[in-house]
Protein backbone atom coordinates (compact mmCIF):
# COMPACT_ATOMS: atom_id res chain seq x y z
CA UNK A 1 0.00 0.00 0.00
CA UNK A 2 2.95 2.44 0.36
CA UNK A 3 2.81 3.14 -3.46
CA UNK A 4 -0.60 3.99 -3.23
CA UNK A 5 0.18 6.33 -0.45
CA UNK A 6 2.76 7.87 -1.76
CA UNK A 7 0.74 8.68 -4.83
CA UNK A 8 -2.49 9.90 -2.46
CA UNK A 9 0.12 12.01 -1.40
CA UNK A 10 1.27 13.26 -4.43
CA UNK A 11 -2.38 14.01 -6.07
CA UNK A 12 -3.57 15.46 -2.59
CA UNK A 13 -0.78 18.03 -2.86
CA UNK A 14 -1.47 18.96 -6.43
CA UNK A 15 -5.19 19.29 -5.80
CA UNK A 16 -4.73 21.14 -2.74
CA UNK A 17 -2.53 23.88 -4.71
CA UNK A 18 -4.66 23.84 -7.88
CA UNK A 19 -7.98 24.49 -5.31
CA UNK A 20 -5.90 27.35 -3.63
CA UNK A 21 -4.79 29.15 -7.25
CA UNK A 22 -8.55 28.95 -7.66
CA UNK A 23 -9.66 31.04 -4.77
CA UNK A 24 -6.22 33.11 -5.04
CA UNK A 25 -5.75 34.48 -8.27
CA UNK A 26 -7.08 37.53 -9.90
CA UNK A 27 -7.89 36.03 -13.07
CA UNK A 28 -10.86 34.60 -13.71
CA UNK A 29 -9.62 32.42 -16.57
CA UNK A 30 -6.72 31.00 -14.68
CA UNK A 31 -9.04 30.10 -11.92
CA UNK A 32 -11.20 27.75 -14.16
CA UNK A 33 -7.89 26.49 -15.41
CA UNK A 34 -6.60 25.95 -12.02
CA UNK A 35 -10.06 23.97 -11.04
CA UNK A 36 -8.92 21.29 -14.17
CA UNK A 37 -6.08 20.65 -11.67
CA UNK A 38 -8.26 20.07 -9.15
CA UNK A 39 -10.49 17.90 -10.90
CA UNK A 40 -8.34 15.54 -12.94
CA UNK A 41 -6.36 15.42 -9.50
CA UNK A 42 -10.19 13.82 -8.31
CA UNK A 43 -10.30 11.41 -11.48
CA UNK A 44 -6.45 10.40 -10.49
CA UNK A 45 -7.58 9.71 -6.83
CA UNK A 46 -10.52 7.28 -8.77
CA UNK A 47 -8.60 5.96 -10.65
CA UNK A 48 -5.98 4.77 -7.27
CA UNK A 49 -8.96 3.51 -5.78
CA UNK A 50 -9.93 0.68 -8.56
CA UNK A 51 -12.76 2.65 -9.74
CA UNK A 52 -11.96 3.19 -13.60
CA UNK A 53 -15.31 3.98 -15.21
CA UNK A 54 -16.00 6.89 -12.84
CA UNK A 55 -12.69 8.37 -13.53
CA UNK A 56 -12.92 8.89 -17.05
CA UNK A 57 -16.76 9.97 -16.20
CA UNK A 58 -15.14 12.94 -14.17
CA UNK A 59 -12.37 13.54 -17.02
CA UNK A 60 -15.43 13.40 -19.62
CA UNK A 61 -17.55 15.24 -17.96
CA UNK A 62 -16.36 17.82 -15.96
CA UNK A 63 -13.06 18.54 -17.32
CA UNK A 64 -14.56 18.39 -21.09
CA UNK A 65 -17.65 19.67 -20.54
CA UNK A 66 -18.44 21.80 -17.48
CA UNK A 67 -15.13 23.61 -17.69
CA UNK A 68 -15.53 24.16 -21.36
CA UNK A 69 -18.78 25.90 -20.66
CA UNK A 70 -17.16 27.71 -17.79
CA UNK A 71 -14.26 28.79 -19.50
CA UNK A 72 -16.92 29.39 -22.63
CA UNK A 73 -19.36 31.76 -20.37
CA UNK A 74 -16.75 33.36 -19.07
CA UNK A 75 -14.84 34.58 -22.26
CA UNK A 76 -18.36 35.72 -23.71
CA UNK A 77 -18.90 38.07 -21.05
CA UNK A 78 -15.63 39.57 -19.28
CA UNK A 79 -12.36 38.02 -19.63
CA UNK A 80 -9.62 40.68 -19.25
CA UNK A 81 -6.54 39.81 -19.78
CA UNK A 82 -4.63 41.86 -16.96
CA UNK A 83 -6.99 42.60 -14.93
CA UNK A 84 -6.91 45.28 -12.46
CA UNK A 85 -9.28 45.17 -9.61
CA UNK A 86 -8.85 42.22 -6.98
CA UNK A 87 -11.87 39.65 -7.29
CA UNK A 88 -12.12 39.53 -3.38
CA UNK A 89 -15.44 40.72 -1.73
CA UNK A 90 -15.86 41.58 1.75
CA UNK A 91 -17.69 37.84 2.59
CA UNK A 92 -14.45 36.33 4.05
CA UNK A 93 -16.35 35.42 7.74
CA UNK A 94 -19.47 33.74 5.85
CA UNK A 95 -17.47 32.00 3.71
CA UNK A 96 -15.04 30.79 6.23
CA UNK A 97 -18.50 29.71 8.54
CA UNK A 98 -19.70 27.94 5.00
CA UNK A 99 -16.71 25.71 4.58
CA UNK A 100 -16.27 24.78 8.01
CA UNK A 101 -19.54 23.94 8.26
CA UNK A 102 -18.98 21.68 5.08
CA UNK A 103 -16.09 20.32 6.35
CA UNK A 104 -18.21 19.48 9.63
CA UNK A 105 -20.35 17.65 7.50
CA UNK A 106 -18.34 15.53 5.16
CA UNK A 107 -15.54 14.02 7.71
CA UNK A 108 -18.65 13.25 10.20
CA UNK A 109 -20.43 11.43 7.11
CA UNK A 110 -17.41 9.64 6.53
CA UNK A 111 -17.16 8.95 9.87
CA UNK A 112 -20.53 7.51 10.39
CA UNK A 113 -20.26 5.24 7.11
CA UNK A 114 -17.14 3.63 7.38
CA UNK A 115 -16.09 4.20 11.38
CA UNK A 116 -13.09 2.48 11.45
CA UNK A 117 -12.16 0.25 8.35
CA UNK A 118 -9.10 0.92 6.25
CA UNK A 119 -9.36 1.47 2.91
CA UNK A 120 -7.70 -1.78 2.09
CA UNK A 121 -10.54 -3.61 3.13
CA UNK A 122 -12.95 -2.24 1.27
CA UNK A 123 -10.83 -2.73 -1.97
CA UNK A 124 -11.83 -5.44 -4.41
CA UNK A 125 -9.53 -7.31 -5.85
CA UNK A 126 -8.53 -4.72 -9.24
CA UNK A 127 -10.44 -2.25 -10.54
CA UNK A 128 -14.33 -2.42 -10.38
CA UNK A 129 -15.98 -3.71 -13.14
CA UNK A 130 -18.37 -1.03 -15.13
CA UNK A 131 -20.94 -3.64 -14.93
CA UNK A 132 -20.89 -3.44 -11.39
CA UNK A 133 -21.76 0.29 -11.04
CA UNK A 134 -24.71 -0.02 -13.62
CA UNK A 135 -26.02 -2.99 -11.81
CA UNK A 136 -25.84 -1.01 -8.08
CA UNK A 137 -27.68 2.21 -9.98
CA UNK A 138 -30.41 0.68 -11.52
CA UNK A 139 -31.30 -1.60 -8.85
CA UNK A 140 -30.00 -0.44 -5.22
CA UNK A 141 -30.18 2.94 -6.30
CA UNK A 142 -32.70 3.57 -9.25
CA UNK A 143 -34.79 5.76 -6.74
CA UNK A 144 -32.23 8.87 -5.89
CA UNK A 145 -31.09 8.21 -9.99
CA UNK A 146 -34.04 8.71 -10.98
CA UNK A 147 -35.23 11.81 -8.57
CA UNK A 148 -31.87 13.54 -9.74
CA UNK A 149 -32.79 12.33 -13.39
CA UNK A 150 -35.88 14.83 -12.55
CA UNK A 151 -34.20 17.65 -10.33
CA UNK A 152 -32.31 18.00 -13.86
CA UNK A 153 -34.73 18.23 -16.09
CA UNK A 154 -36.74 20.94 -13.38
CA UNK A 155 -33.24 23.05 -13.63
CA UNK A 156 -33.05 22.74 -17.71
CA UNK A 157 -36.55 23.47 -18.08
CA UNK A 158 -36.24 26.84 -14.97
CA UNK A 159 -32.99 27.43 -17.19
CA UNK A 160 -34.93 27.70 -20.39
CA UNK A 161 -37.82 29.65 -19.29
CA UNK A 162 -34.96 32.60 -17.35
CA UNK A 163 -32.86 32.71 -20.69
CA UNK A 164 -36.67 33.78 -22.80
CA UNK A 165 -37.22 37.02 -22.89
CA UNK A 166 -40.87 37.02 -24.21
CA UNK B 1 6.78 -15.57 -29.05
CA UNK B 2 9.43 -13.52 -28.28
CA UNK B 3 10.88 -14.21 -24.47
CA UNK B 4 12.69 -11.41 -23.26
CA UNK B 5 11.42 -10.51 -19.53
CA UNK B 6 11.54 -6.37 -18.96
CA UNK B 7 11.02 -4.78 -15.80
CA UNK B 8 7.41 -2.27 -15.33
CA UNK B 9 10.41 0.71 -15.70
CA UNK B 10 11.44 -0.31 -18.97
CA UNK B 11 7.68 -1.21 -20.61
CA UNK B 12 7.18 1.74 -19.70
CA UNK B 13 9.78 3.44 -20.98
CA UNK B 14 9.58 1.96 -24.36
CA UNK B 15 5.73 2.24 -24.48
CA UNK B 16 6.26 5.84 -24.18
CA UNK B 17 8.85 5.68 -26.81
CA UNK B 18 6.73 4.20 -28.95
CA UNK B 19 3.38 6.24 -28.57
CA UNK B 20 5.86 9.52 -28.91
CA UNK B 21 7.44 8.26 -32.26
CA UNK B 22 4.32 7.45 -33.95
CA UNK B 23 1.95 9.75 -33.55
CA UNK B 24 4.36 12.57 -35.07
CA UNK B 25 4.78 9.73 -38.01
CA UNK B 26 0.86 9.48 -38.13
CA UNK B 27 0.66 13.04 -38.60
CA UNK B 28 3.36 12.96 -41.71
CA UNK B 29 1.74 10.03 -43.55
CA UNK B 30 -1.81 11.64 -43.24
CA UNK B 31 -0.30 15.14 -43.94
CA UNK B 32 1.75 13.59 -46.89
CA UNK B 33 -0.80 11.11 -48.19
CA UNK B 34 -4.02 13.25 -48.42
CA UNK B 35 -3.10 16.67 -47.60
CA UNK B 36 -0.28 17.17 -50.36
CA UNK B 37 -1.02 14.43 -52.55
CA UNK B 38 -4.59 13.70 -53.06
CA UNK B 39 -5.66 16.89 -52.40
CA UNK B 40 -3.88 18.47 -55.17
CA UNK B 41 -4.67 16.11 -57.52
CA UNK B 42 -8.63 16.27 -57.05
CA UNK B 43 -8.33 19.80 -57.29
CA UNK B 44 -5.39 20.34 -59.88
CA UNK B 45 -3.11 22.52 -57.91
CA UNK B 46 -0.24 19.80 -57.51
CA UNK B 47 2.18 22.39 -55.79
CA UNK B 48 6.31 20.91 -55.30
CA UNK B 49 6.43 17.73 -57.56
CA UNK B 50 10.07 18.27 -57.85
CA UNK B 51 11.59 17.96 -54.49
CA UNK B 52 13.11 14.54 -53.47
CA UNK B 53 12.57 13.25 -57.50
CA UNK B 54 9.29 11.12 -56.78
CA UNK B 55 6.09 13.52 -56.26
CA UNK B 56 8.15 15.59 -54.27
CA UNK B 57 8.00 13.56 -51.60
CA UNK B 58 10.94 15.24 -49.10
CA UNK B 59 8.86 18.37 -49.40
CA UNK B 60 6.86 17.63 -46.49
CA UNK B 61 10.16 16.53 -44.33
CA UNK B 62 11.57 20.00 -45.39
CA UNK B 63 8.86 21.56 -44.14
CA UNK B 64 8.78 20.09 -40.46
CA UNK B 65 12.55 21.34 -40.89
CA UNK B 66 11.34 24.85 -41.47
CA UNK B 67 8.89 25.01 -38.58
CA UNK B 68 11.68 24.36 -36.11
CA UNK B 69 14.13 26.74 -37.23
CA UNK B 70 11.71 29.25 -36.80
CA UNK B 71 11.84 31.83 -34.21
CA UNK B 72 9.68 31.47 -31.67
CA UNK B 73 7.23 34.82 -31.57
CA UNK B 74 4.96 35.37 -28.73
CA UNK B 75 2.38 38.38 -29.11
CA UNK B 76 3.89 40.81 -26.35
CA UNK B 77 0.16 41.32 -24.82
CA UNK B 78 -0.05 37.75 -24.60
CA UNK B 79 -0.59 35.79 -21.67
CA UNK B 80 2.91 33.69 -21.68
CA UNK B 81 2.11 31.26 -19.83
CA UNK B 82 -1.43 30.02 -21.06
CA UNK B 83 -0.01 30.54 -24.38
CA UNK B 84 2.61 28.04 -24.00
CA UNK B 85 0.94 25.33 -22.85
CA UNK B 86 -2.34 25.34 -24.44
CA UNK B 87 -0.48 23.13 -27.78
CA UNK B 88 0.82 20.97 -25.53
CA UNK B 89 -2.72 20.00 -23.95
CA UNK B 90 -4.37 19.84 -27.93
CA UNK B 91 -1.13 17.37 -28.72
CA UNK B 92 -1.45 15.42 -25.07
CA UNK B 93 -4.96 14.76 -25.76
CA UNK B 94 -3.87 13.00 -29.43
CA UNK B 95 -0.65 11.59 -27.88
CA UNK B 96 -3.44 9.38 -24.82
CA UNK B 97 -6.05 8.29 -27.41
CA UNK B 98 -3.18 6.17 -29.06
CA UNK B 99 -2.71 4.72 -25.92
CA UNK B 100 -5.62 2.11 -26.41
CA UNK B 101 -5.97 1.48 -29.87
CA UNK B 102 -5.19 -2.31 -30.35
CA UNK B 103 -2.59 -2.97 -32.96
CA UNK B 104 -3.24 -7.03 -32.87
CA UNK B 105 -3.71 -9.69 -30.08
CA UNK B 106 -1.36 -8.79 -27.97
CA UNK B 107 -0.21 -5.61 -29.46
CA UNK B 108 -1.22 -2.45 -27.50
CA UNK B 109 -0.11 -0.15 -24.90
CA UNK B 110 -2.29 -0.44 -22.67
CA UNK B 111 -6.09 -2.24 -22.77
CA UNK B 112 -7.26 -1.07 -19.43
CA UNK B 113 -8.47 -4.48 -19.15
CA UNK B 114 -8.43 -5.56 -15.79
CA UNK B 115 -10.45 -8.09 -14.07
CA UNK B 116 -11.37 -10.78 -16.59
CA UNK B 117 -10.35 -9.89 -20.22
CA UNK B 118 -12.42 -7.51 -22.55
CA UNK B 119 -13.76 -6.25 -19.22
CA UNK B 120 -12.49 -2.66 -19.65
CA UNK B 121 -13.51 0.71 -20.32
CA UNK B 122 -11.62 1.33 -23.36
CA UNK B 123 -13.59 3.04 -25.80
CA UNK B 124 -14.67 5.17 -23.23
CA UNK B 125 -11.60 6.45 -22.39
CA UNK B 126 -10.90 7.01 -25.70
CA UNK B 127 -13.48 9.75 -26.15
CA UNK B 128 -12.89 10.67 -22.83
CA UNK B 129 -9.76 12.12 -23.55
CA UNK B 130 -10.13 13.59 -26.76
CA UNK B 131 -12.36 16.19 -25.30
CA UNK B 132 -9.15 17.53 -23.71
CA UNK B 133 -8.30 19.36 -26.72
CA UNK B 134 -11.16 21.56 -26.21
CA UNK B 135 -9.86 23.35 -23.12
CA UNK B 136 -6.27 23.52 -24.90
CA UNK B 137 -8.24 24.89 -27.98
CA UNK B 138 -9.98 27.35 -25.46
CA UNK B 139 -6.72 28.52 -23.77
CA UNK B 140 -4.68 29.20 -27.37
CA UNK B 141 -7.74 31.25 -28.14
CA UNK B 142 -7.94 33.29 -25.13
CA UNK B 143 -4.29 33.68 -24.38
CA UNK B 144 -3.10 35.30 -27.56
CA UNK B 145 -5.02 38.31 -26.97
CA UNK B 146 -6.61 38.72 -30.49
CA UNK B 147 -9.86 39.12 -31.12
CA UNK B 148 -9.80 36.77 -33.77
CA UNK B 149 -8.39 33.82 -32.55
CA UNK B 150 -10.85 34.55 -29.19
CA UNK B 151 -13.99 34.55 -32.00
CA UNK B 152 -12.44 30.95 -33.83
CA UNK B 153 -11.62 29.16 -29.77
CA UNK B 154 -15.29 30.32 -29.03
CA UNK B 155 -16.60 28.83 -32.17
CA UNK B 156 -14.56 25.88 -31.70
CA UNK B 157 -15.69 25.47 -28.16
CA UNK B 158 -19.47 25.51 -29.01
CA UNK B 159 -18.72 23.01 -31.98
CA UNK B 160 -16.89 20.41 -29.74
CA UNK B 161 -19.04 20.43 -27.35
CA UNK B 162 -21.80 19.64 -29.63
CA UNK B 163 -20.75 17.26 -31.82
CA UNK B 164 -18.78 15.29 -28.75
CA UNK B 165 -22.38 13.94 -27.85
CA UNK B 166 -23.07 12.16 -31.19
CA UNK B 167 -19.57 10.95 -30.98
CA UNK B 168 -20.30 9.33 -27.73
CA UNK B 169 -23.88 8.56 -28.70
CA UNK B 170 -22.94 6.54 -32.06
CA UNK B 171 -20.53 4.91 -30.26
CA UNK B 172 -22.89 3.34 -27.69
CA UNK B 173 -24.76 1.05 -30.31
CA UNK B 174 -21.63 -0.32 -30.72
CA UNK B 175 -20.86 -0.98 -26.90
CA UNK B 176 -24.68 -2.70 -26.67
CA UNK B 177 -23.96 -5.39 -29.28
CA UNK B 178 -20.62 -6.38 -28.50
CA UNK B 179 -21.44 -6.20 -25.04
CA UNK B 180 -18.26 -4.75 -24.21
CA UNK B 181 -16.14 -1.00 -23.71
CA UNK B 182 -12.97 -2.96 -24.57
CA UNK B 183 -11.57 -2.35 -27.79
CA UNK B 184 -9.90 -5.57 -28.03
CA UNK B 185 -13.03 -7.35 -26.66
CA UNK B 186 -15.12 -5.31 -29.99
CA UNK B 187 -12.50 -6.80 -31.93
CA UNK B 188 -12.84 -10.40 -30.63
CA UNK B 189 -16.47 -9.77 -31.05
CA UNK B 190 -16.36 -8.74 -34.68
CA UNK B 191 -13.72 -11.61 -35.34
CA UNK B 192 -15.18 -14.70 -34.21
CA UNK B 193 -18.77 -13.88 -35.15
CA UNK B 194 -20.39 -14.70 -38.62
CA UNK B 195 -22.73 -14.13 -41.21
CA UNK B 196 -25.58 -16.10 -41.47
CA UNK B 197 -23.00 -19.13 -40.24
CA UNK B 198 -20.30 -17.89 -42.76
CA UNK B 199 -17.61 -16.72 -40.85
CA UNK B 200 -15.70 -15.65 -44.23
CA UNK B 201 -15.28 -12.32 -43.03
CA UNK B 202 -16.32 -12.53 -39.34
CA UNK B 203 -19.24 -9.60 -38.39
CA UNK B 204 -17.68 -6.33 -39.28
CA UNK B 205 -20.31 -3.97 -36.81
CA UNK B 206 -20.74 -1.80 -39.98
CA UNK B 207 -23.34 -4.43 -40.92
CA UNK B 208 -25.41 -3.81 -38.36
CA UNK B 209 -24.41 -0.38 -37.10
CA UNK B 210 -24.40 1.70 -40.52
CA UNK B 211 -26.33 4.63 -39.00
CA UNK B 212 -23.40 4.64 -35.79
CA UNK B 213 -20.84 4.45 -38.59
CA UNK B 214 -22.31 7.57 -40.33
CA UNK B 215 -22.60 9.33 -37.18
CA UNK B 216 -19.26 8.57 -36.16
CA UNK B 217 -17.69 9.84 -39.21
CA UNK B 218 -19.56 13.17 -39.75
CA UNK B 219 -19.17 13.69 -35.69
CA UNK B 220 -15.32 12.87 -35.93
CA UNK B 221 -14.83 15.25 -38.76
CA UNK B 222 -17.12 17.86 -36.98
CA UNK B 223 -14.52 17.51 -33.75
CA UNK B 224 -11.02 17.75 -36.14
CA UNK B 225 -12.50 21.27 -36.98
CA UNK B 226 -12.30 20.00 -40.70
CA UNK B 227 -14.18 21.08 -43.82
CA UNK B 228 -16.99 21.07 -43.93
CA UNK B 229 -16.93 21.46 -40.30
CA UNK B 230 -14.35 24.42 -40.08
CA UNK B 231 -15.98 27.06 -39.18
CA UNK B 232 -13.73 27.64 -36.22
CA UNK B 233 -10.41 28.59 -38.45
CA UNK B 234 -12.24 29.63 -41.11
CA UNK B 235 -8.71 31.12 -42.80
CA UNK B 236 -11.14 33.53 -45.23
CA UNK B 237 -13.03 35.38 -42.39
CA UNK B 238 -10.82 34.50 -39.33
CA UNK B 239 -7.64 34.20 -40.58
CA UNK B 240 -7.15 30.81 -38.64
CA UNK B 241 -9.31 31.28 -35.35
CA UNK B 242 -7.06 29.60 -32.64
CA UNK B 243 -3.94 29.20 -34.33
CA UNK B 244 -3.18 32.72 -35.64
CA UNK B 245 -0.56 33.97 -33.40
CA UNK B 246 1.17 30.55 -33.34
CA UNK B 247 4.85 30.35 -35.23
CA UNK B 248 6.85 27.47 -35.80
CA UNK B 249 7.41 24.81 -33.39
CA UNK B 250 4.21 25.68 -31.70
CA UNK B 251 1.96 25.74 -34.90
CA UNK B 252 3.98 22.58 -35.68
CA UNK B 253 2.30 21.02 -32.45
CA UNK B 254 -1.38 22.00 -33.57
CA UNK B 255 -0.41 20.40 -36.90
CA UNK B 256 0.48 16.98 -35.54
CA UNK B 257 -2.43 17.55 -32.80
CA UNK B 258 -4.66 17.98 -35.88
CA UNK B 259 -3.54 15.12 -38.19
CA UNK B 260 -2.84 12.90 -35.21
CA UNK B 261 -6.21 12.78 -34.16
CA UNK B 262 -7.18 12.28 -37.91
CA UNK B 263 -5.59 9.07 -37.68
CA UNK B 264 -6.34 8.20 -33.74
CA UNK B 265 -10.33 8.65 -35.03
CA UNK B 266 -9.77 6.80 -38.26
CA UNK B 267 -8.56 3.89 -36.06
CA UNK B 268 -11.19 3.92 -33.27
CA UNK B 269 -13.63 3.79 -36.57
CA UNK B 270 -11.86 0.88 -38.04
CA UNK B 271 -11.39 -0.92 -34.47
CA UNK B 272 -15.14 -0.03 -33.56
CA UNK B 273 -16.99 -1.13 -37.02
CA UNK B 274 -14.52 -2.55 -39.66
CA UNK B 275 -12.86 -5.24 -37.58
CA UNK B 276 -9.84 -3.15 -36.50
CA UNK B 277 -6.50 -5.80 -36.89
CA UNK B 278 -8.90 -9.14 -37.33
CA UNK B 279 -8.21 -11.25 -40.69
CA UNK B 280 -10.78 -13.67 -39.68
CA UNK B 281 -8.93 -17.06 -40.96
CA UNK B 282 -6.02 -16.01 -39.21
CA UNK B 283 -5.30 -16.50 -35.91
CA UNK B 284 -2.54 -16.20 -32.53
CA UNK B 285 1.11 -15.46 -33.82
CA UNK B 286 0.23 -14.70 -37.50
CA UNK B 287 -2.38 -12.07 -35.86
CA UNK B 288 0.49 -10.26 -34.03
CA UNK B 289 2.27 -10.16 -37.18
CA UNK B 290 -0.61 -9.24 -40.59
CA UNK B 291 -2.63 -7.39 -37.59
CA UNK B 292 -0.83 -3.67 -37.58
CA UNK B 293 -0.35 -4.03 -41.45
CA UNK B 294 -4.35 -4.89 -41.72
CA UNK B 295 -5.37 -1.75 -39.21
CA UNK B 296 -3.12 0.34 -40.92
CA UNK B 297 -4.65 -0.26 -44.26
CA UNK B 298 -7.98 -0.06 -43.09
CA UNK B 299 -7.13 3.05 -40.95
CA UNK B 300 -5.90 4.57 -44.48
CA UNK B 301 -9.56 3.73 -46.04
CA UNK B 302 -11.03 5.62 -43.30
CA UNK B 303 -8.54 8.48 -43.42
CA UNK B 304 -9.43 8.07 -47.07
CA UNK B 305 -13.38 8.99 -46.87
CA UNK B 306 -12.78 11.89 -44.23
CA UNK B 307 -10.79 14.04 -46.29
CA UNK B 308 -12.19 12.73 -49.26
CA UNK B 309 -15.43 14.79 -47.76
CA UNK B 310 -13.10 17.02 -46.36
CA UNK B 311 -12.08 18.34 -49.44
CA UNK B 312 -15.23 18.07 -51.72
CA UNK B 313 -18.07 20.14 -49.19
CA UNK B 314 -17.93 23.74 -48.99
CA UNK B 315 -18.10 25.32 -45.29
CA UNK B 316 -21.30 24.88 -43.46
CA UNK B 317 -22.55 28.35 -41.41
CA UNK B 318 -22.89 28.35 -37.68
CA UNK B 319 -26.52 27.99 -37.70
CA UNK B 320 -26.35 25.03 -40.07
CA UNK B 321 -23.95 23.65 -38.09
CA UNK B 322 -25.50 23.48 -34.75
CA UNK B 323 -29.09 22.80 -36.16
CA UNK B 324 -27.47 19.65 -37.94
CA UNK B 325 -25.92 18.54 -34.19
CA UNK B 326 -28.82 19.32 -31.99
CA UNK B 327 -31.74 18.82 -34.49
CA UNK B 328 -30.67 16.04 -36.75
CA UNK B 329 -27.07 13.93 -35.40
CA UNK B 330 -28.66 13.97 -31.87
CA UNK B 331 -32.15 12.13 -32.37
CA UNK B 332 -30.77 9.89 -35.01
CA UNK B 333 -28.03 8.13 -32.45
CA UNK B 334 -30.75 8.74 -29.95
CA UNK B 335 -32.92 6.29 -32.12
CA UNK B 336 -30.27 4.28 -33.03
CA UNK B 337 -29.33 3.52 -29.50
CA UNK B 338 -33.17 2.74 -28.45
CA UNK B 339 -33.45 -0.04 -31.93
CA UNK B 340 -29.94 -1.50 -30.91
CA UNK B 341 -31.08 -2.28 -27.65
CA UNK B 342 -34.81 -3.75 -28.74
CA UNK B 343 -33.38 -6.22 -31.32
CA UNK B 344 -30.10 -7.16 -28.88
CA UNK B 345 -32.40 -8.08 -26.12
CA UNK B 346 -35.25 -9.83 -29.06
CA UNK B 347 -32.54 -11.60 -30.13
Amino acid sequence: MIAENVAFGIIAAAMALGAIGVVRTKNVVHAALYLVVVLAGGAAQFILLGQEFVAWVQVLVYIGAVIVLFLFGIMLTRAPMHPKDSLDNDLRWPAAVTALFLVGILVGLLVHTFHADKIEKLQVNGPVRTGQITNAIFTSYIIPFEVVGVLLLGALIGAVVLARKD
Amino acid sequence: MIAIEVGWGTTLAIKTAVVLGIVPLTALILGYVFLLKMMSHMQSRLGPMDPGGFHGWYQLIGDGIKFLQKEDIMPGEADRRVFALAPAIVVLSTFLVFVVIPAGPRIRVASLDSVKMFDGVGVFYALAVSSLSVIGVLMAGWASSNKYALLGALRAAAQLIAYELPLVLAVVGVVIQAGTMSLQGIVHFQQTGSLFGWSGIGFPLILTQFVGFALFMVASQAELTQPPFDMPVAESELVAGYMVEYTGFRFLFFFIGEFGTAFAFAALAATLFLGGWSVPWVHCTAADFLGPAVLFAKVMFVAFLMFWARFTYPRFREDQLQAIAWKWLIPIALANILLTGVLKVAF
